[in-house]
């Protein structure tokens, strides 16, 4: 699997999706995306890439879109 | 108790005193408030029902404090409650007013007044009922938006409580709470109440903690305390809460349910070393909002224990025998005394009327033990057990194992049919090993379902009713 898949593997199974409804999904823009779904996408994404999210990061990490550039920071290439 | 020594009446000697900090960082003091509640109630007019739509917001707490102040009753909702549920409650309670946000169309109803955001709407229901002489306010049970049933609570019962948890807590006027719970959820109220009985500061907000709007009017407003469920704590921690420059901060509160024991302790190490108070606290809607707290200076000994009883209030464990469990360690159910004991619940409007069914005696349906110490520690429900082949397994001891192995699951279930869910189809294997290995509990026993999330209500708690056991 690439990683561009692993990333959006991590959206569509956590909160249940399909792959369209990807490109402007943002936090409690669908209610998967509670409180709740935001851990469980932050642990998927980490397991996915073995990687561990500054508190900051945690937070800033409000839409598909702003995961794919944060994740650079973590040295993973999409 | 006096109408005239509740507190609620006396907020106006707070005067110039800032009471809300709005999400866009607004002040409000002491007199605004009153100011503007007693307008509101003004327009109310007479003591009756109604449905105030909570959201932590100015306008909100001015419906509260108008309700509280003028002997008008509010059943507290959340502002954004599940239509249909809604739709029930009006028709099984009739209240003569809403106080609800104007962009929310599913409260009907005549416009007769309008603060800011939120109008006050007459709904023409009959008033075919009556309301007890010290009724003060309703509230769904454990902030769940599932059941029509409501817990009355009075205002003996909101006085004693705010009494001894700003006593226990130590709440001072300079203090500053920042709202991570509804209020509509008597954790969140409870909160709510004690600070304004005390003349501090309540900066409101509905932004959750893992949103940057929150943590930026955290640290402007410089908030010295918060509380949180069981699951506010776990997304602390993956937030790095340790890590965290929050240097206004005094102490948090825990409530809503059992922190494990190893949060528990994560969290002692970590606020002992950011020189903050962690204070574990137990209770229900039924108690007003507190029955116990464990205080800092025993936290890391008795780590997992829900401490002691709340000042003015007394724990006993009863057997299934009835009789009173005396000894250390012996698991009974757990009954509380106390002046914050609520009269009762109430299904539909004639129960308005009912007397006090409980008479300062609470079973809580929670099993629990005390050491030799004199501290409490909840093992479990009542309810939450069940019989696999003839013999007991209880659910919430079989969840935690299973979480001690890294499976994220609920279990639920019947006699003979446990049902275990788990959010990670890839873990299946591993929890039927584990429970028939590790347990001892057969195979046949239980079955395993898969769902895309733990059900979960406002508060966090898990919403076992949600489960499909079928």
């Amino acid at each position: 699997m690439t990683n561009m898949e692993k990333y959006n593997e991590a959206f569509t199974s956590t909160f249940g999706i399909g792959e369209d409804a990807l490109e402007n999904l943002e936090y409690q823009g669908i209610a998967a995306w509670d409180s709740v779904g935001h851990m469980q996408l932050i642990a998927a994404l980490e397991e996915a890439f073995d990687i561990m999210f500054d508190t900051d990061d945690i937070i800033d990490l409000n839409s598909y879109q702003v995961g794919k550039q944060m994740l650079a920071k973590y040295e993973v290439e999409l | 108790m006096e109408n005239k020594a509740f507190f609620f009446k006396r907020l106006e000697k707070y005067g110039g005193r800032t009471a809300l900090i709005t999400a866009q960082e607004k002040p409000v003091t002491y007199r605004e408030l009153t100011e503007r509640a007693d307008r509101l109630a003004q327009e109310i007019g007479r003591r009756c029902l109604v449905f105030l739509a909570c959201r932590n917001a100015e306008e909100s707490v001015i419906g509260y404090a108008a309700c509280l102040r003028n002997d008008i009753v509010p059943v507290m909702v959340s502002a954004d409650i599940d239509a249909e549920l809604l739709k029930n409650l009006l028709e099984r309670y009739h209240p003569a007013f809403l106080w609800a946000p104007e962009d929310n169309g599913a409260f009907p109803g005549e416009e007769v007044y309008r603060d800011q955001h939120y109008v006050l709407r007459k709904t023409g229901l009959k008033e075919d009922y009556s309301l007890s002489g010290d009724l003060a306010l309703l509230l769904t049970t454990s902030g769940s938006t599932g059941s029509p049933k409501l817990v009355r609570q009075t205002r003996k019962n909101i006085q004693s409580n705010t009494d001894a948890i700003i006593e226990y807590l130590n709440i001072q006027p300079e203090d500053r709470a920042i709202t991570t719970l509804p209020m509509n959820y008597t954790y969140g109220l409870s909160i709510l109440n004690t600070h304004l009985c005390t003349g501090a500061r309540i900066i409101l907000t509905d932004a959750t903690l893992l949103e940057k709007s929150f943590w930026t009017l955290f640290r402007n407003q410089g908030a010295t305390t918060f509380g949180g469920v069981p699951y506010t704590y776990e997304i602390l921690k993956k937030l790095r809460f340790g890590r965290m420059q929050l240097t206004s901060l005094r102490y948090i509160t825990q409530a809503g349910g059992k922190l494990s024991k190893e949060l528990a302790e994560e969290f002692n190490a970590v606020c002992e070393e950011k020189g903050i108070q962690l204070i574990v606290m137990y209770g229900q809607t039924e108690a007003t909002a507190r029955m116990s707290w464990l205080p800092w200076k025993d936290a890391k000994r008795k780590a997992g224990s829900i401490g002691i009883a709340i000042p003015g209030g007394r724990f006993s464990l009863i057997a299934g025998s009835g009789n009173e469990l005396l000894g250390p360690d012996e698991v009974g159910e757990l009954v509380y005394f106390g002046d914050n004991v609520t009269p009762g619940y109430a299904e539909s409007r004639l129960d308005l009327a009912k007397p006090d069914e409980n008479r300062g005696e609470l079973h809580t349906g929670d099993m629990a033990k005390r050491d030799e110490d004199g501290f409490y520690y909840i093992v479990g429900r009542k309810k939450r057990f069940l019989k696999l082949f003839g013999s007991r397994v209880n659910l919430d001891e079989t969840e935690n194992l299973l979480k001690k192995e890294g499976i994220e699951n609920v279990c639920a279930g019947r006699d003979d049919r446990m049902v275990v869910f788990l959010t990670d189809p890839e873990k299946e294997t591993a929890a039927a090993e584990f429970l028939t290995n590790r347990t001892g509990i057969s195979r046949g026993g239980f079955v395993i379902r898969h769902i895309d999330e733990i059900p979960r209500s406002e508060s966090g708690k898990v919403l076992y009713s949600a489960l499909e056991i079928d």
